[in-house]
């Protein structure tokens, strides 16, 4: 009984691993010429690479000769918010057929190793260009190796990796130090030389979201003699977190008028604490509430006065890729840090050199 | 000199004593620093921005805060009474409770509501229903299967917050209507939270008093086929043990989404499994199974949120926090452990015999 079980099982799994082979035989021929699917159907999946490759690089020589589309491999880290979504959509949109592009989306959600492998296909497929959104900083020297040996350009989007600089183009990227900083530079405009008893609530610790943004303002804060930072936690970038600190910085400082939550949810929390002890925020309160993200909820806040000022980071940052590719095209040299310009936006009845003024086109306006 | 005996020999005693400790460190630091010194436990009224009247205090905020701990520590001292293993499932329940009622009351794929799409009831009980389930999935692979309970509920620890975002759709689901509030905010002047913790305590306790509950797990915890041929039903035991768990991550899920009125699934619950666990062994209880001390763990539960308010307090930076609660917590373990409660005993008993002498 037991034997004819080890025999059924270990069946199963050969047919398994043919079905596996199969899959990735069609995978890897959808890209290669129609004409060919049939003949490399039967043949492991490593000769079925060799075999495309000639078919593949006379088909590139074309394109490039005409002129026609730059082919661009996306690798993306997944889609856990609305800031990603709108990062997603962007790219697409960049990159359409209309615009000259032929993109190649793969969503990774979150997992390190599909990533790496969508790369190697991207390598493999002999793509123009690779974007890289790393979903971890460090790993990526091999296969960054891989992508030089094949002279294929890569250019890493949104978040930065631990690898030689030379084995990539450029960084495209925001900036959070400078975040930071045009939060404490509307701030001083603002207060215009008040006082300022200021509390910190901050993301989650060693976050570079929470590092950029806390060097930033605080560069800010270390001019301005009449600020006072009065204490700084950690609110886990969360709105119940936001809540319990704001709660307890309540009770510890009965003098303060100025809150700088570093997301749109520490935000909301807060302003939940604050609305149980009974006090004011926003454009008609005793508070000023900073907040950065600018999320959809966060502008919507900030249009109804609540949230005074709040400090974007930018997820339509295709166009500064699609920008860095056409340099590249044309032979230019490019930076190695592309930095995505990100906007502030201020309450109504606040008008600011730092941030634009929201009104309700503004926030119909956002792509997000 | 007897009656002081008699309390430090009472089961409860360390419990109490430790978290009465972590408190008087704010005193020190009042006085150190100007304040009045029992500015810590003041209780006062405040005016909330809507025109309520509500309770206010650093007391209140440890009552209110470590309710969702609290509350899953009933449901886990139980499992462990009874299977000598821990459930580490609970966090990520709490979070799928969340996200199905949440799911429910916004709709599939909607994040923003302002209008229930199904009574409020009927998200909340589905919520509570399916953590019943998740409850019910790990007993039966724990009394039924064998499974070691930690391996059991790890399935469900990684899957179950998982199973909230796709039911969210990977998104955070917000359901702005007052109601929804309710179990987060504030029941006239008490905030919501502490009375559904009481609550459960105070049926526990019942339950425990009037019924044989208590002894049926603790028997199954000592000595499972000893309990079984005395004629219990172990594996129902368990299983029961299990769903108890589930129903406690239920209600403390419902607490946590309500409190910020959204299914942040993500966040929800994260790593409570181990507060929840800490309690159980700060409340003096083994993690090995059999007798147990619901009070214990209940006292456990707030010593931790009583440690996590203190750091607020006194400014500790969240980047060493978590050190300063970790020194908390080991001097805590240290003082209840067999070893050194038995060198204080012939300690004590060298003294009195010093004395006769």
């Amino acid at each position: 009984m037991k034997r004819k079980l080890a025999v059924l099982l270990a069946g199963t799994m050969v047919m398994a691993s043919l079905v596996g082979c199969g899959g990735s035989d069609a995978a890897s021929t959808e890209t290669a010429a129609p004409a060919e699917e049939a003949a490399t159907e039967e043949a492991p999946a490593e000769e079925a690479a060799e075999e495309e490759a000639p078919a593949e690089e006379a088909a590139e020589d074309t394109a490039a000769a005409s002129g026609e589309t730059i082919k661009v491999g996306f690798a993306q880290v997944g889609h856990e918010s609305d800031w990603r979504a709108a990062n997603t959509q962007n790219y697409q949109d960049m990159f359409s057929e209309a615009n000259g592009y032929e993109l190649s989306f793969v969503d990774a959600d979150n997992d390190n190793a599909v990533q790496l492998e969508a790369v190697r296909t991207f390598i493999q497929q002999e793509m123009d260009y690779i974007c890289i959104a790393p979903i971890e900083t460090a790993g990526w020297d091999t296969v960054l190796q891989e992508a030089q040996d094949a002279g294929i350009p890569v250019l890493i989007v949104d978040r930065s990796v631990d690898a030689d600089p030379s084995l990539y183009e450029t960084q495209i990227g925001c900036d959070m130090v400078l975040e930071g900083e045009t939060a404490g530079n509307w701030l001083a405009e603002y207060l215009n030389g008040e006082e300022a008893k200021i509390l910190v609530i901050e993301g989650t610790v060693g976050a570079s979201a929470t590092l950029g943004r806390t060097e930033g303002f605080n560069n800010i804060a270390a001019q301005h003699s009449e600020w006072e930072i009065l204490d700084s936690q950690s609110g886990d970038f969360t709105q119940a977190g936001g809540q319990e600190v704001m709660e307890s910085f309540i009770k510890s400082y009965s003098d303060f008028n100025v809150v700088v939550c570093q997301n749109d949810n520490e935000a909301y929390g807060a302003m939940d604490a604050m609305d149980a002890a009974g006090i004011t925020y926003g454009v008609d309160g005793d508070v000023i509430i900073i907040s950065f993200d600018a999320t959809h909820d966060g502008l919507q806040y900030t249009l109804d006065g609540k949230i005074n000022c709040n400090v974007e980071c930018n997820p339509l940052q295709a166009e500064f890729a699609a920008e860095v590719i056409q340099k590249l095209e044309a032979g230019e040299t490019i930076d190695a840090v592309t930095v995505v310009k990100d906007e502030a936006f201020v309450a109504p009845g606040i008008t600011s050199q730092y941030a634009v003024t929201m009104t309700q086109e503004v926030l119909d306006g956002r792509a997000y | 000199m007897s009656n002081i005996k008699k309390i430090t020999k009472m089961q409860l005693f360390l419990p109490i004593f430790s978290m009465i400790l972590v408190m008087l460190v704010n005193v020190i630091y009042d006085v150190a620093s100007g304040n009045a010194p029992f500015s810590f436990f003041a209780i006062s009224t405040q005016l909330t921005s809507s025109g309520n009247t509500i309770l206010y205090g650093r007391l209140i905020d440890i009552l209110n805060r470590g309710s969702e701990v609290a509350i899953l520590a009933i449901g886990m001292t139980l499992v462990v009474s009874a299977s000598a293993g821990t459930d580490i499932s609970v966090g990520s329940v709490m979070s799928l409770t969340g996200g199905m009622c949440c799911m429910l009351l916004a709709g599939y794929g909607v994040t923003n509501v302002s209008e229930y799409a199904v009574p409020l009831w009927v998200g909340i009980g589905a919520g509570i229903l399916v953590a019943i389930v998740c409850g019910l999935f790990n007993g039966f692979l724990v009394a039924y299967l064998n499974i070691q309970p930690m391996v059991a509920t790890l399935i469900l620890w990684s899957a179950g917050r998982a199973i909230g975002l796709l039911l969210c759709n990977s998104a955070i689901v917000y359901v702005r209507v007052p109601s929804f509030q309710f179990f987060g905010s504030y029941i006239g002047f008490l905030p919501t939270p502490i009375l559904i913790a009481a609550i459960c305590v105070l049926i526990m306790a019942l339950i425990l008093k009037f019924t044989a509950l208590g002894t049926f797990v603790q028997s199954v915890g000592i000595n499972k086929k000893a309990a079984r041929i005395s004629g219990f039903n172990s594996a129902k035991i368990i299983l029961m043990c299990y769903a108890i768990c589930g129903l406690c991550a239920g209600i403390a899920g419902i607490t946590a989404t309500s409190r910020i009125y959204s299914a942040d699934t993500n966040n929800i619950g994260l790593n409570m499994e181990m507060d929840a666990i800490l309690a159980v062994a700060l409340g003096g209880n083994s993690l090995g199974g059999g007798k147990f001390n619901l009070a214990g763990s209940i006292i456990g539960a707030y010593t931790i949120q009583a440690i996590t308010t203190t750091l607020y307090a006194l400014g500790v930076s969240s980047a060493q926090a978590p050190v300063f609660k970790a020194i908390v917590v080991i001097l805590i373990v240290v003082i209840q452990a067999g070893p050194v409660k038995e060198y204080f005993k012939k300690l004590s008993a060298k003294k009195a015999a010093a004395k006769e002498a």
